[in-house]
């Protein structure tokens, strides 16, 4: 079971409460969970990384385990203790703007 | 009872504002979508219970949302822009080519006898349909494709498709606006365009007979006679006797004929609205005054509308899609401001009244006629 946090206002779009919980099947990666993710929660799909290509969209940062995954190749494994549960994936609004 | 449904668009969010026939108490819906820009949100004249809502953000890009009760709650539908086969390149403001990239949804035009079709005017300037409701976007390519496409450059605020129009009496026949492009037509339901800009005048444009080039800021028509169209231009008030042939200047006496929104009296045709602004370095009203101007001689001969409005001390603006007109039998007259008042005239703007002072800054403003 993986655990994802959502920024405020994805939550709202979405209608999530708290963090989601997701079952991912396979190598847990980064491009994996948002997968799985956006197959839950269709609204999300575009606000996060681009429909075409999957490219993170500027303004999303991802962190886990105190780390920025940001820049990693989405395909890259997820640090343990995140793809056993301990430790949530965070997806992040960039405090930008005003 | 009749009644009127006001559809504010803004930049942290959407309401609804609800009267009767009288207008003059006001139920306030909203925030819906709270912290989002909402660029705009308007009704299909097929269903006044189905509306659209164009949602955005920096961080998270573009949501549809769509109302089947009026707004009361609301479902995220299709977001997937993509345009037809390999973009290609527009000019970017420096004149070097640039990358046509989707930015928003600047306007959603429900099509006039289905609640299920809508068209999206966007930013890159391209024009989508959606036959299901909003769920897929499809884009009319025939636009964009016009052959004077790579030579188009964005305006201050971002190379929009701002204004669509559809013509009730022509099936097939409409009519789009782009800044800074121009006007253009399409008489075959958008499959193919004409640009419709001669006798527009353009400062600082190299070629003063360019077929586009020209910052149109909003395009209205009666729909009792297409054939006539009015625009607000960058500067000129102008206007077009032959559905965009040609065009001619009706800026008049107004004090100023730069302004952004323009829209046409609901049973007068002749009767137009608009909002001049001081000039394109100072986007607020001349003298600190806020003053509709009207026309009921189709141009030419204005009058300032000022009873119920700010007289002193107003740096406000109002944006290209921020004016409504209701069709009550007398003819409501709405507009929002970036100060966040939107205000409503029930009297085809002899007086005035704020229907709330205090929103997020105003981007668009539609109205709903209700049975």
């Amino acid at each position: 079971m993986i655990r994802v946090v959502l920024p405020a206002h994805l939550r709202a779009l979405a209608r999530i409460s708290g963090e989601v919980e997701l079952d991912v099947t396979g190598p847990v990666t980064q491009c994996a969970v948002l997968d799985a993710l956006e197959a839950r929660y269709p609204t999300l799909c575009g606000t996060i990384r681009d429909h075409d290509g999957g490219a993170r969209r500027a303004f999303i940062r991802f962190f886990a385990c105190e780390q920025d995954l940001s820049h990693q190749d989405p395909h890259t494994p997820l640090p343990e203790p995140v793809t056993r549960g301990a430790e949530p994936y965070l997806i992040v609004a960039a405090m930008a703007g005003g | 009872m009749s009644g009127v449904r006001v559809l504010v668009g803004t930049r942290k969010g959407a309401f609804v504002l609800s009267a009767d026939g009288k207008r003059e108490r006001w139920e306030v819906s909203g925030p819906h979508f709270a912290g989002w820009e909402i660029y705009h949100v308007k009704g299909s004249p097929a269903d006044p219970d189905r509306l659209y809502a164009s949602q955005c953000s920096s961080w998270s890009g573009q949501v549809i949302q769509r109302s089947d009760d009026g707004g009361a709650t609301w479902e995220p539908v299709g977001n997937k822009f993509t345009y037809d086969g390999v973009p290609g390149t527009h000019q970017w403001y420096d004149g070097t080519p640039h990358p046509w990239e989707f930015e928003r949804v600047w306007h959603l035009e429900p099509a006039l006898d289905d609640p299920d079709t809508v068209y999206a005017g966007v930013e890159d300037a391209g024009l989508f349909r959606s036959a299901d409701g909003g769920q897929n976007w499809e884009e009319l390519a025939g636009l964009r494709g016009h052959g004077s496409g790579p030579s188009w450059q964005p305006g201050a605020g971002g190379m929009c498709l701002h204004t669509i129009i559809l013509d009730p009496s022509r099936p097939g026949r409409m009519f789009a606006a782009i800044s800074a492009a121009g006007a253009f037509r399409s008489d075959d339901s958008g499959q193919s365009w004409t640009p419709v800009n001669r006798g527009l005048q353009s400062g600082g444009i190299p070629d003063p007979d360019a077929e586009v080039g020209h910052c149109v800021h909003r395009l209205a028509m009666h729909p009792s006679r297409p054939e006539v169209l009015y625009m607000q231009k960058h500067w000129d008030v102008m206007r077009s006797d032959d559905a965009g042939e040609s065009w001619h200047e009706v800026s008049g006496n107004l004090p100023t004929d730069f302004g952004f929104p323009i829209d046409v009296h609901a049973h007068e045709p002749d009767t137009i609205y608009v909002v001049p602004i001081t000039s394109d370095a100072e986007h607020f009203p001349p003298e600190g005054k806020l003053r509709v101007y009207r026309s009921r001689t189709g141009g030419d001969e204005w009058e300032p509308l000022t009873r119920g409005l700010p007289q002193q001390h107003c740096y406000v603006n109002v944006l290209r899609d921020a004016m409504a007109v209701d069709s009550l039998d007398s003819c409501g007259v709405y507009f929002g401001t970036t100060g966040g008042q939107v205000y409503s005239s029930p009297d085809a703007g002899d007086t005035w009244a704020p229907i709330v002072r205090d929103l997020p800054a105003v981007l668009s403003v539609e109205v709903q006629t209700l049975p």
